[in-house]
């Protein structure tokens, strides 16, 4: 069956969306990253969807529900690299991507990673949402 | 009522299972790419298409999608006909409704669809099923 691979780095898993998604392997996506994140105690999620042309609200709320599963378990999310045309479909779409941080790439979400983990820990960010 | 236009190109794709949405919207991209509409149209009309193909799985267990290239006016565009036989919808007017769902869903898909495309036109009759047509238009 077919899988995303889920990555870890340190404290973080890292995904790499290459291929688009449909439901079944969205969902497992999903169910493999919080059961890897509890297993592991990663504190950070880092997903790149660069590769990926469309988001509509079922894989919107992928992301959202991601983000909230996540963060029950004490993982932050962040989701980078989304594409502008993407982002403005999501605007007119309507759609709040809730629970979940963006960075513009990879690079700037392993910092806000770190930063909102060291934020939780020093619990010197009393902002932090 | 959505005007009548010039047919160029036809065909159609049956949307039965999750896993024929995402050849279904690859097709779509490549007969907007096929007529020069420009990325963030695309994207537009393919989210769209994705949210109509998604709601024709979830409530009507599949149906058809007529993919058509089009003109009008000078104007060549895109437009998508989805039909189900499903169990129609009661009220067309409430299920456009920003945040209305009956599938336990964000309520985004119908009303968010209409506002990614250029025209929009619904039918349903309870019972017998449901049809939408989207046009996008390469420039709109």
């Amino acid at each position: 069956m077919e899988r995303i691979p889920i990555l870890r780095m340190g404290q973080f898993l890292l995904v790499t969306i290459q291929i688009d998604l449909y439901d079944r392997l969205a969902l497992d996506l999903a169910a493999d990253l919080v059961k890897t994140a509890s297993k592991t105690g990663a504190r950070g999620i880092l997903i790149d969807i660069s590769a990926v042309d469309i988001v509509d609200s079922f894989m919107g709320r992928i992301l959202s529900n991601i983000g909230a599963m996540a963060k029950l378990i004490a993982a932050e999310t962040v989701v980078v690299g989304m594409q502008p045309a993407v982002a403005i479909t999501l605007v007119e779409l309507g759609l709040p991507l809730n629970g979940i941080h963006t960075a513009l790439n990879v690079e700037k979400g392993m910092a806000l990673l770190r930063s909102k983990i060291a934020g939780i820990a020093g619990e010197t960010d009393p902002n932090n949402d | 009522m959505i005007k009548t236009a010039i047919l160029l190109a036809t065909e159609h794709m049956s949307i039965l299972r999750e896993e024929d949405v995402v050849p279904f919207r690859y097709r779509v991209k490549e007969c907007a790419a096929g007529i020069k509409m420009g990325l963030v149209n695309q994207t537009y009309l393919i989210t769209a298409a994705s949210e109509l193909a998604r709601n024709m799985l979830k409530y009507a267990d599949g149906g058809i999608v007529l993919i058509e290239t089009i003109e009008r006016d000078g104007e060549t565009g895109i437009r998508l006909m989805f039909k189900d036989q499903g169990p129609g919808i009661e009220d067309v007017g409430l299920a456009l409704k920003d945040g209305f769902s009956t599938g336990g869903s964000l309520g985004v898909g119908l009303p968010g669809a209409k506002r990614l495309v250029n025209e929009f036109e619904i039918a349903s009759e309870p019972g017998k099923g449901t049809s939408v047509t989207i046009i996008r238009w390469a420039n709109g």
